[in-house]
């Protein structure tokens, strides 16, 4: 393997990303909303109808499928609680754990799209193909340009997250309150897991795209199963806890690498030229 | 020393053959015209020479290589210029060069030193860190140029090297593709459908119509296989058809066409050329020129691919 031809592919596919709005725009709003102003707005609630919520109906009405679902542990912690401390609790800690996972799902899909369909839609993957990098470096390149990114973003939104929850919440809960350990598995092991699902799926779809809007949308339904998650958690189906989360990493990672091995299977010199 | 040889090269893509059993050689040093309309099969035979795509019959070989198992060396030692720049927009033209050159595996002190080389070579040092997206035409074709001899390639295929350039910028890249041709013993292949080019540039030409190689050698050779012996070219006037044919039929043994403004005839040698001017002047026609006809190689050109499919000019291809 020539590592220095991967690093020259993954930094200059992050380069050329970085230079298009189109594509690091939603790489920052997205974040920003998921994991700063949605969280911000679910801590600030209570304090806007503290009626509703000092007396419990909020969270009963929200809430009230998924306790029984809820372990021992959490509920005596919330036992301990007002019912505003435990939608705060809940909602941060709990209700929004799957929707972490729109991230790195998300931003991988956004890269690699731009990273596979977008060399060719703009025309400058025939003078690549013509150089000495073999196939499985420049499709290491990519996989890891668009990785990186998922991953890295995802750090960087968890820890905003963090900090604004806990500055948020900090006079109503007493004290630091966030992250749990749930949310380290989540953030460490199952959101790596599924930046590698979004990466594989985009990869495959970007095979067949004609441009990288087309590998977006495809790509898109992904987060049909991070809202299937919640609706489940909310149902009581299942508590989105540290069990879970270790079986869907594990299940994440099988289907994540199936796809990207797939992907590394279709990304060849001659299937890639005849099609361009 | 042969740099390309191709014995009965063929690509298929499913029912459609691309490129049919090509037998070419292209000696090391040459520059050689791969002439052909569009989609005639020239890129196609280009992939396969680098080794993008396998042939699906027949063999190939470039700088010694064959191309079905040694794609990557083959790619290491000759230099592409694609048919677009197809640069990379946002990027700096440094950052074109020095990404391509690290792809090269180029050692980073002598890549840096390359990269200002080139730019220097190709004007562009004033706008070296500028992004490419506001370059002109021109300045993009001679930064793709510079990206496929950034590794001092022993072999330079360029397809279509001034497509969409102004004249000056053309005659710009023309002028480097002659530099290039005559630094130490480097190969060019050179597709084109323009002629005038061709016609500059290179010592052979090949022309490839519907995926058939139709004919290969030196213009000159090749018009004399299409034209033997001596056409001449006269502009005369006051004679109608029947007038001339007579008076050019003692003389002119193999016929004549009528052209614009007077007739084209075949002769043997110069020496025909007095007694046929005198015998038209003696049956009434005012000769204002003689010419002895120069086959152009657009003349050549569409002669060949008038020729049916099959009806291969050449001899064993080098």
């Amino acid at each position: 393997m020539n590592w220095r031809a991967i690093r020259a592919v993954m930094i200059k596919d992050l380069r050329v990303v970085l230079a298009n709005r189109m594509v690091w725009v939603p790489m920052v709003v997205v974040p920003l909303v998921l994991m700063v102003l949605l969280p911000l707005g679910l801590v600030l609630a209570p304090t806007l109808d503290p009626d509703t919520f000092g007396s419990g109906e909020m969270m009963l009405e929200d809430f009230g499928s998924m306790l029984p679902a809820l372990p021992e542990p959490v509920r005596q912690k919330l036992a301990g609680m007002d019912p505003m401390q435990q939608w705060v609790y809940l909602a941060t800690t709990h209700l929004f754990a799957p929707m972490f996972l729109i991230l790195p799902i998300m931003l991988a899909s956004i890269v690699a799209s731009d990273s596979f369909a977008g060399e060719r839609e703009r025309g400058t993957l025939e003078p690549l193909l013509y150089t000495p990098i073999s196939d499985q470096e420049l499709f290491a390149g990519k996989v890891l340009a668009a990785l990186m990114p998922a991953v890295g973003l995802g750090l960087v939104g968890f820890v905003l997250n963090a900090v604004v929850v806990n500055a948020a919440g900090y006079r109503l809960m007493g004290g630091l309150f966030f992250p749990t350990a749930d949310w380290l598995l989540l953030v460490l092991l199952l959101g790596p897991a599924c930046a590698l699902i979004g990466l594989g799926v985009t990869v495959l779809v970007s095979s067949k795209a004609k441009t990288v809007t087309g590998a977006q949308q495809a790509s898109g339904a992904l987060v049909l199963p991070v809202v299937a998650l919640m609706v489940g958690q909310m149902a009581g189906a299942f508590y989105f806890g540290g069990a879970v989360i270790l079986g869907a990493t594990v299940v994440a990672l099988v289907i994540g690498l199936a796809l990207v091995w797939l992907g590394a299977r279709t990304f060849q010199r001659g299937e890639l030229v005849a099609r361009i | 020393m042969e740099a390309i040889r191709c014995e009965g090269l063929t690509r298929r893509f499913d029912a459609k053959v691309a490129v049919r059993a090509i037998d070419l050689v292209v000696q090391h040093g040459e520059v050689f015209a791969f002439l052909g309309p569009n989609g005639a099969g020239k890129t196609t035979t280009v992939r396969m020479l680098a080794g993008l795509l396998q042939p699906s019959e027949g063999d190939a070989w470039v700088l010694g290589a064959d191309v079905r198992s040694a794609g990557a060396e083959i790619r290491r030692r000759i230099g592409v210029l694609t048919e677009t720049p197809s640069l990379y927009g946002s990027l700096t033209a440094r950052q074109n060069l020095a990404f391509f050159g690290d792809l090269y595996d180029l050692k980073p002190a002598h890549l840096r030193g390359r990269v200002d080389e080139l730019l220097d070579l190709f004007e562009l040092g004033e706008a070296a860190d500028r992004p490419v997206a506001g370059f002109s035409k021109g300045m993009r074709q001679r930064l793709a140029i510079s990206r496929a001899i950034l590794h001092d390639p022993e072999l330079l295929f360029l397809d279509e090297p001034t497509s969409g350039l102004d004249p000056a910028a053309a005659q710009g890249v023309r002028d480097m593709i002659q530099k290039l041709s005559q630094q130490a013993g480097r190969t060019i292949f050179l597709c084109t459908h323009n002629l005038d080019e061709a016609q500059r540039l290179c010592d052979r030409i090949g022309v490839i119509s519907e995926g058939e190689l139709r004919a290969v050698g030196r213009p000159a050779e090749l018009a004399q296989r299409f034209w033997e012996g001596l056409w001449v070219d006269i502009e005369l006037a006051g004679l109608e058809e029947d007038a001339l044919g007579k008076a050019l039929g003692p003389i002119v043994a193999d016929g004549w066409d009528l052209v614009e403004g007077g007739v084209r005839v075949r002769l043997s040698s110069r020496q025909e050329i007095p007694g046929l001017v005198e015998g038209l002047v003696r049956a009434g026609a005012r000769v204002y020129r003689v010419a002895p006809k120069e086959w152009s190689l657009a003349d050549i050109y569409f002669r060949i691919q008038h020729q049916p499919a099959g009806a291969n000019t050449e001899g064993d291809g080098a």
